[in-house]
C-alpha cells in the first residue's frame, strides 16, 4: 500500500467534519478533491491519523455573489470554476487563469479552496486569492474566523490554518465594471505547474492608469503583489517606457529559485515578460471611466 | 478510530461488488488486486501520467489519487467495460485504426479520458483535442496517431443526429 495507515471518516456536515478533526489531536487532514493531498500521502510525505472526507457534505459546491464579493465553497471543483457564469462575469481574470489549471481529469476533482490550502507557490488559485484580496473562512469546533489572504500564506506549501480548521469557503473581490485584466503563464506542458505567471488589473482614468494591481507566482515562496512595479504605473500613461520601468522594477523585486525546470535568471526574465503582456492586456481591456 | 478493513459496495462496469478494504487502499489497487481488473494500469501513482484514469460517477478520475473507500456506493467504469477483443469499443477501434498505441501501457488511461471527452466535452480543433489529452502521457507514439483517433471520434459524434 502506498499511503501509511489512517482512519477514514466520511463527514455528513461541516460540524461533523470539524468535530472529527478536533478529535484527531492535530493529526487529522481534510480531503476534498485530493489532487494535491493524495500524491503527498502516496509518497508518505503526509501521514494523517484520520482523513476527513468532505465530499458528501451538501451545500459546499456553490459560487455566490454578495455585492462586491464572490464566495467560493469548499467543494467548487476546477471544472465548475472554469465554467461558472458568475465568476466569468464578475472575476473574468479567474476564468482566464483557470485555462491553465491542471488537466481535464484533475479538474474534475480538484477544488479552488483545496488548491489555496495546499499553497503551492506555482498554482493559479492561490495567486488569484492574493490578486483579489481573498478572505479565507475557517471553521473549527472552537468557532469560525476569517483570515485575510496576506495573513494566510506563510511560505511554500505552508499556511496559518490551524490543524483543527476546515476552510468552508473563500471570498474574493469582484472586478468592477470597466476594470481591465490580464493573465499570462508559461509552463513546460499545458496544465502543468507554471514556471512563472503574472496577472494585472487596472482602470483607465483621463488616459492614465488607475488602481493597478500586479501579481506574480512561481518566482518566490508564495504568490505576491509587486508594489514596486505597481508604483511605476499608477497615475501614468501606459507608454512602452512606463511598462519597461514596471517590468524592470518587478524583476528587481523578485528572487526566484533555480530547479531542474528553470534557472533563477530565466524565471526572472519570464516573470517580467509575462507581466508586460498582462499589463498591456489589462490596459486594452480597461474602459475609460465616463465622468458622472 | 480504526484503520481496520471495512466493507464497501461499488458498481464496476455495471456489476455490483462488495469489497473489504483498508481505508488506505487506493482505488487503482482495489480494482487490480481485489477485483482482478488489471486493465487499469498504474504508472507514476501520484497523478501525473494518467495511466490509471477511470470514470467515477461518469467523470474521469485518477484512480491512484482516489481511495477505494471514497468510491463506496459509486459507479465506476474501467477499460474492461469498453469492449472485448472480439467486440472493441468505439475508442478502442479508433486507436487500432489509427495506430494509436505501440506498447499499450498508457492506452487504458487514454481510452477512459477519451470516453469522458466524448461524453462531457466538445473539443473541435486539434489544439482543443491536445489540451483535453494533456493529462495522459504516452512514451511511444508521439501523440500524432492518438490525436488522429480522437479527431475521428469527435467528427463521428458530431455527425450523429
Amino acid at each position: 500500500m502506498k499511503p501509511a495507515a489512517f482512519d477514514y471518516v466520511r463527514a455528513e456536515s461541516v460540524a461533523h467534519a470539524v468535530d472529527t478533526l478536533a478529535g484527531a489531536g492535530g493529526d487529522g487532514k481534510i480531503i476534498a478533491g485530493g489532487q494535491s493531498l493524495m500524491p503527498m500521502m502516496n509518497f508518505r510525505l503526509v501521514k494523517p491519523s484520520v482523513l476527513v472526507d468532505i465530499n458528501a457534505i451538501a451545500g459546499l459546491d456553490r459560487v455566490e455573489r454578495d455585492d462586491s464579493r464572490l464566495r467560493i465553497g469548499a467543494l467548487v471543483r476546477h471544472f465548475m470554476t472554469a465554467r461558472d457564469p458568475i465568476i466569468a462575469r464578475h472575476a473574468p481574470v479567474v476564468s482566464e487563469a483557470m485555462k491553465h489549471v491542471a488537466h481535464l481529469t484533475v479538474r474534475n476533482r480538484g477544488t479552488f479552496c483545496g488548491s489555496v490550502c495546499h499553497a503551492d507557490p506555482a498554482a493559479e488559485m492561490p495567486m488569484m486569492t492574493v490578486l483579489l484580496d481573498g478572505r479565507i473562512h475557517a471553521v473549527s469546533s472552537r468557532g469560525t474566523r476569517t483570515i485575510p489572504v496576506l495573513d494566510f500564506f506563510a511560505g511554500s506549501l505552508v499556511t496559518t490554518l490551524e490543524p483543527d480548521e476546515l476552510v468552508a469557503a473563500i471570498d474574493l473581490a469582484t472586478i468592477p465594471e470597466g476594470m481591465g485584466y490580464g493573465f499570462h503563464e508559461f509552463a513546460r506542458r499545458h496544465g502543468d505547474y507554471a514556471l512563472a505567471a503574472a496577472a494585472a488589473l487596472m482602470r483607465r482614468e483621463d488616459g492614465r492608469v488607475k488602481d493597478i494591481r500586479i501579481a506574480v507566482m512561481g518566482v518566490g515562496e508564495m504568490p505576491s503583489r509587486i508594489a514596486a512595479a505597481e508604483d511605476q504605473l499608477e497615475g501614468t500613461e501606459l507608454t512602452d517606457k512606463a511598462v519597461g520601468r514596471a517590468v524592470a522594477a518587478l524583476r528587481a523585486a523578485i528572487s526566484p529559485g533555480s530547479d531542474l525546470n528553470a534557472s533563477a535568471d530565466y524565471r526572472r526574465h519570464l516573470a517580467g515578460a509575462l507581466a508586460g503582456r498582462a499589463i498591456r492586456d489589462a490596459w486594452s481591456r480597461a474602459k475609460e471611466a465616463v465622468p458622472a | 478510530m480504526t484503520t481496520a478493513k471495512r466493507e464497501i459496495s461499488v458498481i464496476v462496469n455495471g456489476l455490483r461488488h462488495s469489497v473489504l478494504v483498508e481505508p488506505r487502499m487506493l482505488l487503482s489497487d482495489m480494482l487490480r488486486q481485489e477485483l482482478g481488473l488489471t486493465g487499469t494500469h498504474v504508472g507514476c501513482e501520484h497523478g501525473v501520467c494518467g495511466a490509471c484514469t477511470i470514470l467515477l460517477n461518469g467523470r474521469s478520475a485518477r484512480s491512484c489519487l482516489t481511495l477505494a473507500v471514497q468510491a463506496d456506493n459509486a459507479e465506476i467504469e474501467t477499460v474492461e467495460g469498453q469492449g472485448t477483443i472480439e467486440d472493441l469499443g468505439r475508442a478502442q477501434r479508433a486507436f487500432r485504426d489509427h495506430h494509436g498505441l505501440q506498447c499499450g501501457f498508457c492506452t487504458p488511461g487514454f481510452i477512459m479520458t477519451i470516453t469522458d471527452i466524448l461524453r462531457n466535452h466538445a473539443p473541435s480543433s486539434d489544439d482543443e483535442i491536445r489540451e483535453a489529452l494533456s493529462g495522459n502521457i504516452c512514451r511511444c507514439t508521439g501523440y500524432e496517431h492518438i490525436v488522429d483517433a480522437v479527431r475521428e471520434l469527435v467528427r463521428e459524434k458530431e455527425a450523429r443526429p
